[in-house]
């Protein structure tokens, strides 16, 4: 009897024909596989904050929330920065809390992924893997949290008034367009960092003007008030405004107006649309071509 | 006593060169860039656009060529900074090459070292299948085999504790139970065998040769010659990027040794050359038949084990014991100066003396480690010098699982 347990399973390999190696690349040539490391290491993370902790899950709610509260308290108590400029205003704490979120995903995403694929020095240098799968993790898992999140939006929104509506149809447009604009940053920003590692204070000080020059605190009205022509337009071109914007139009109030309504037409959102679409390529082209060098440049 | 030992060959036959290549070797060259200043930043880039980094170049891998025939048990050994991880990781794919190319005909297990990615914060569960999707099973085929992983293993009891509280050997064990269950036609190892108990060894060695047997292709790089000569059915010697030998496994194995010690064999520290006022063991070491100091020898080639002691007090009938060990600490050998019942004589105070134990050489491949000692007249209970460990040997040759190589004479009567 053969003492050592016969866990294979007999192989045709003579069959094989031979082909070339090559170096890593950033998608690999089997998407499935692709898939199914992306999804692996993101649900690895997401379980190790789940349990990691008492609270586990809590504690990534809690500083949305807590940003939430404070600016809430801030701006509808003390500082009136919107009053008089918001149609719907019983609703702009739903409109308040949604941007935050929203914001969360975007901030997770790309700050996450940025020191991502040099923490996972041990992965790349003895594993080959498409690489790529690492910054899409990273997205991935702040997309899980996104959906959990987005539960507490609609309970906090239900509870202060808000009514369901047909255009709460547009939401995975909207979360697609936000999916598709954090992953070109992400694989963008964790290539460069590779090289330079200066990257990544340069761009927790970005997130930071983009959190002010994004409608999360203020509303659309506000803006309209104070930016015309050329000046709301630059503003309309960041994403996130466009898409922070339609967020709240399509869920949460008819009263505040639509991404195309802002500037008065769709013609004008190509521009942020273009932004979103050449970051995407770009990141996906700046990653693809250090993907072959990652393993030996770490 | 016949030097020549007749035994049945157990291992299998290196794969013929009809046999369809596995892995293809052709031409490859593997440069580095070291820059000088490690990372850079966007500042500086941004501030002097337009100064080229300097940088020195280490070429690792120098215009290799290689063909592993289908089946092939292949070694690839060398110093630290051979070269021999990075070719490892250019067939893996890993790095790619600069010039040159790599063919492969099969699947390959794209795992260089065990344990990758193991999470010391998961339970074994989690990391099992985490692993196993890693090296390149889906889900589904990774929960299949866990129960086999845990059992190859013998970590059933575990299975839900954290990887932080296992222990070494225990990580170790579920590392290699995982990596074992990837069917990959072409697995490439990179130092795993110095790994996990006396048992865990054998049974890793086990499945050494089962993946042998099952005609799979192995490459295969480790410092450990004694695993070398034991699987391999080719070896290859790098140094500095380049093939230093390529061909049987006991040869490279030599050449490696050699490279490494040089000719002298030495490694027990010298004594201080002074009349001391305790009797010590000033030195120890091997011979070949020839008598010269040696740190590696054949089988069959004879070996004795010699060592000095110089005395500090006025003995008589001193016993002379030297007990050789296996690495893993199994006693093979123990030499007594009493063996034959003859007494050794009278020592004076700021005598020296040289004891020499002849034994024919029927150890099986491996190294032993030698530790001398010098006791008063009678059982060798009152020790007076001693020295665990003092220097060890090397011994080249068959390994057939056994730990001796006994000359046997095999006879087959048809009836």
């Amino acid at each position: 009897m053969n003492a050592s347990p016969r866990i294979l399973r007999p192989l045709p390999w003579r069959s094989s024909v031979a082909r070339q190696v090559h170096g890593p690349s950033a998608l690999g040539d089997d998407l499935r596989r692709f898939w199914s490391l992306t999804f692996t290491l993101a649900r690895t993370e997401f379980k190790l904050r789940f349990y990691g902790s008492v609270l586990g899950y809590v504690w990534t709610l809690v500083r949305p929330l807590l940003l939430f509260g404070v600016l809430w308290i801030f701006f509808t108590k003390i500082g009136h920065v919107n009053k008089g400029h918001t149609p719907g205003e019983k609703y702009y704490g739903a409109q308040l809390l949604g941007s935050i979120i929203l914001f969360t995903f975007f901030v997770e995403a790309t700050t996450g992924s940025v020191r991502s694929v040099v923490d996972r020095e041990n992965l790349v240098r003895k594993i080959r893997f498409p690489r790529l799968v690492i910054p899409l993790s990273v997205v991935l898992l702040a997309l899980f949290n996104l959906g959990l999140n987005l539960i507490v939006v609609a309970i906090f929104s239900i509870g202060a008034g808000v009514r369901p509506m047909l255009s709460w149809l547009e939401l995975p447009l909207i979360v697609g367009a936000l999916i598709v604009f954090a992953t070109g940053v992400a694989m963008l920003l964790s290539a460069l960092f590779v090289h330079f590692r200066d990257i990544q204070p340069i761009w927790e000080v970005i997130a930071q003007i983009v959190f002010y020059a994004s409608p999360v605190i203020i509303s659309i009205q506000t803006v309209l008030a104070k930016l015309h022509g050329a000046w709301l337009h630059l503003y309309m071109f960041n994403p996130l405004a466009v898409i922070f914007q339609q967020f709240r139009h399509a869920m949460i109030t008819h009263a505040t107006p639509a991404a195309e309504a802002v500037i008065g037409s769709w013609s004008s959102l190509l521009g942020a649309l273009a932004i979103i679409i050449a970051l995407f390529v770009v990141g996906f082209a700046v990653f693809s071509r250090a993907a072959a060098r990652i393993a030996e440049n770490l | 006593m016949n030097a020549t030992i007749q035994r049945p060959d157990e291992t299998l036959a290196a794969p013929e060169l009809a046999t369809p290549a596995a892995v293809t070797i052709d031409s490859v060259s593997k440069t580095f860039r070291l820059p000088h200043q490690q990372y850079s930043t966007l500042k500086e880039r941004a501030l002097h656009p337009l100064r080229s980094t300097s940088y020195d170049e280490l070429h690792a891998v120098k215009d290799i060529s290689l063909e592993i025939a289908t089946g092939e048990f292949f070694g690839i050994v060398g110093r630290n900074g051979s070269g021999k991880s990075t070719l490892l990781k250019c067939i893996a794919g890993i790095y790619s090459v600069d010039f040159g190319r790599i063919s492969i005909a099969g699947r390959l297990s794209p795992f260089i070292e065990l344990g990758v990615g193991f999470n010391m914060d998961l339970t074994a569960r989690d990391n099992v299948i985490i692993n196993a999707i890693m090296l390149g099973l889906s889900r589904r085929e990774a929960q299949a085999r866990f129960d086999a992983v845990i059992a190859f293993a013998e970590l059933e009891e575990f299975i839900d504790l954290k990887l932080k509280n296992y222990s070494s050997g225990m990580l170790v064990r579920l590392a290699f139970a995982t990596a074992i269950q990837v069917d990959a036609e072409i697995l490439l190892i990179d130092e795993v065998l110095a790994v996990g108990d006396a048992a865990f060894q054998q049974k890793c060695y086990e499945q050494f040769f089962r993946l042998k047997r099952e005609g799979r292709t192995i490459v295969f790089v480790s410092h450990d010659m004694f695993s070398v000569e034991r699987f391999c059915h080719r070896a290859m010697l790098m140094e500095r990027g380049s093939v230093l030998k390529l061909g049987d496994p006991r040869d490279v194995a030599r050449a490696y040794h050699k490279l490494n010690f040089g000719q002298l064999p030495h490694n027990a520290p010298p004594v201080a050359d002074r009349p001391g006022d305790e009797t010590v063991i000033a030195d120890a070491w091997f011979e070949n038949a020839a008598g010269e100091r040696v740190t590696a020898v054949s089988q069959q080639e004879g070996l004795t084990i010699c060592f000095e002691v110089r005395f500090a007090e006025s003995l008589s009938n001193p016993l002379f014991a030297a007990t050789l060990r296996t690495e893993l600490g199994h006693t093979i050998l123990v030499a007594r100066s009493d063996q034959n019942g003859e007494a050794s004589g009278i020592f004076r105070a700021g005598d020296s003396a040289i004891v020499r134990f002849e034994v024919p050489n029927w150890l099986t491949a491996s190294r032993y480690v030698l530790t001398p000692s010098v006791a008063r007249e009678g059982t060798g209970a009152d020790a007076i010098a001693l020295v665990e460990d003092m220097t060890s040997v090397m011994v080249h040759g068959n390994a057939s699982g056994g730990i001796l190589e006994l000359p046997l004479q095999t006879t087959i009567d048809r009836l």
